[in-house]
């Protein structure tokens, strides 16, 4: 169980004007499945950079778990936030997809059967465990992505990090990582999902952060945050809320940010809307 | 114009082929969205496009390709080379790294086409315009966001002017305005008379500018013909690919013993 706070935080990258993230204040509680969106260079991966101590401040503080980050080594930091990168063939380096799920895990210390219990449980979650002994770089790109998932998954670390987690992926691939999602939140896991899937955003995560220019523009749940009467502001941030939202909308429903509550909101409106109508018709009778 | 009949192609090394039984005819003006679930054999059909097999890229071609009505020869599918570009799906597998800024690398494959200088100035910032880019003319390639590179490559790619393109996942790393923008430039290609091709997993964003589709799956095209009927019906759930918003909706409600609204998805 553990609490992510960011106060103040500011980077600068050397050469550069503007800072890329320009005060940000953040308390994300254990638990949450938290979106990161915003347009290309909006922040978003220099944010989860300072979560895994690759950058350190350029002013305010990172705390995870209440400790500092600034003040823990970035090994110590590895066992608590695990991290996969946008680009996952940068993250690659061993020659046998098991054997790459269970670097970390074996990094952090993890040998025999609890090594291979985690390595299995992260290669069956990713669907992976049929390619187990092939080498990542024989992967597609989206099975190397979802490599990439499962070397962060068998680390078991109480936060998750995805950058861009469904990037290629296809329909049933992107089902997979919410699936992911859904499981880490109910084991009490901490998740950040930086992405530009506003549909998977909606569909599996409980908070949205909307970062711009290294500020934070919007913060609140898919149903508050996906709304057209935000479309200005969500334009800035370079996403549209979803057309299932326009369309619920549009009927007169609950906020729709995703399939799930279209549904939900469509069977209370019919039930309503039967309650509501006997009445009518009896009146009119 | 381009035509596939018959096209099979096996990797080296591959004990089955990727593409098997290959039809396909691709008008000048047309943009064609390639669907499929991952391994269907998007990326293969796109190298086949673009020439690159079997000369770069080693395997076995069999069946039968022509360029405006005349057959490439065996052996000649590099003629392909010299009429198409490609855009791979990863950034960084394209760019050289030998470039100071991301204008020079956007403009290094252009200028092997041997153009007078100011022509390839201005063919350079013309597509950088055209990406609305050009604030990132002057950063170090090496040190963009993934998003970034994709959009220089893009912007390399349109100044080369090739007369067809062919597009893998060309949107994969960016976000919506970015997405938007890919495809309104490839859109206005083809109405100047490319012939484009573009793989991608978004449907809805593929849709708005698609005029023709086809479906993969397990190298051989399962359904293919105008892009609307194609990418808004059943057929891309069935084969794992992500559906058009409304068609995926009306089926959720319908799984949910619901009646849809007789006028879903037209508020969008």
């Amino acid at each position: 169980m553990t609490e992510i706070r960011l106060t103040g935080l500011v980077h600068r990258y050397p050469g550069t004007g503007t800072p890329a993230l320009d005060g940000i204040d953040l308390h994300i509680p254990a638990g949450t499945a938290l979106g990161l969106l915003g347009r290309n260079g909006s922040g978003k991966s220099t944010l989860i950079a300072h979560l895994v101590g690759i950058l350190r401040p350029t002013g305010g503080a990172v705390l995870v778990g209440g400790r500092d980050a600034a003040g823990l080594r970035v090994a110590e930091l590895a066992r608590i936030v695990g991290v996969a990168i946008q680009d996952p063939a940068r993250q690659i380096v061993a020659r046998r997809v098991a054997d790459e799920a269970g670097f970390g895990p074996r990094m952090l210390g993890v040998r025999g059967a609890a090594l291979e219990a985690a390595v299995a449980d992260a290669l069956a979650a990713t669907g992976l465990t049929d390619a187990a002994d092939e080498n990542p770089w024989d992967l597609g790109p989206s099975r190397r992505r979802l490599l990439g998932i499962a070397a962060v998954l068998a680390m078991r670390t109480p936060v998750v990090v995805l950058d861009e987690p469904t990037a290629g992926l296809d329909d049933r691939e992107r089902e997979r990582v919410g699936a992911i999602v859904r499981q880490l939140t109910e084991a009490g896991r901490t998740t950040l999902v930086a992405t530009h899937d506003v549909r998977f955003a909606a569909e599996h995560l409980d908070r949205l952060v909307l970062l711009d220019a290294g500020c934070i523009l919007l913060d609140g749940t898919p149903a508050d945050l996906l709304r057209s009467e935000r479309s200005p502001v969500l334009a800035a941030a370079g996403i549209a809320p979803p057309p299932v939202a326009r369309e619920g909308e549009r009927l007169g429903l609950a906020p729709t940010p995703s399939d799930a509550a279209f549904v939900a909101a469509l069977r209370c409106a019919e039930s309503e809307g039967r309650a509501g109508s006997r009445p009518l018709e009896e009146g009119l009778t | 114009m381009i035509r596939l009949s018959g096209v099979t192609f096996r990797y080296a090394g591959a004990d089955r082929p990727n593409l098997r039984g290959v039809d396909l005819l691709l008008p000048d003006g047309s943009v064609t969205a390639v669907v499929g679930p991952n391994g269907a054999g998007k990326t293969t059909l796109a190298l086949v496009l673009a020439g690159l097999v079997p000369g770069v890229i080693r395997g076995r071609l069999e069946g039968a390709l022509e360029i405006d009505g005349v057959p490439v020869t065996e052996g000649g599918a590099e003629a392909l080379a010299a009429v198409t570009g490609i855009c791979l799906a990863d950034p960084a597998t394209q760019r050289s790294g030998i470039h100071r800024t991301a204008w020079e690398e956007a403009a290094s494959g252009a200028a092997s086409l041997g153009l007078a200088r100011e022509a390839l100035i201005a063919r350079v910032d013309a597509a950088f315009r055209r990406l609305g880019i050009e604030r990132l003319a002057e950063r170090d390639p090496a040190r963009l966001s993934g998003g970034e590179q994709q959009l220089v490559g893009i912007a390399g790619l349109l100044a080369m002017e090739p007369r067809h393109l062919v597009l893998d996942e060309p949107t994969a790393q960016l976000d919506l305005p970015g997405t938007r923008l890919v495809l309104d430039a490839l859109a206005a290609l083809a109405r100047e008379g490319a012939m484009i091709v573009i793989a991608e997993h978004r449907t809805d964003e593929l849709a708005r500018i698609a005029t023709d589709a086809v479906l993969l799956e397990d190298g051989a095209v399962v359904a293919a013909g105008p892009a609307g009927p194609l990418l808004g019906g059943p057929l891309p759930h069935r084969h794992g690919v992500e559906e058009r918003w409304a068609t995926r909706l009306a089926r959720r409600i319908a799984e949910a013993g619901l009646t849809p609204p007789a006028d879903l998805g037209e508020g969008a």
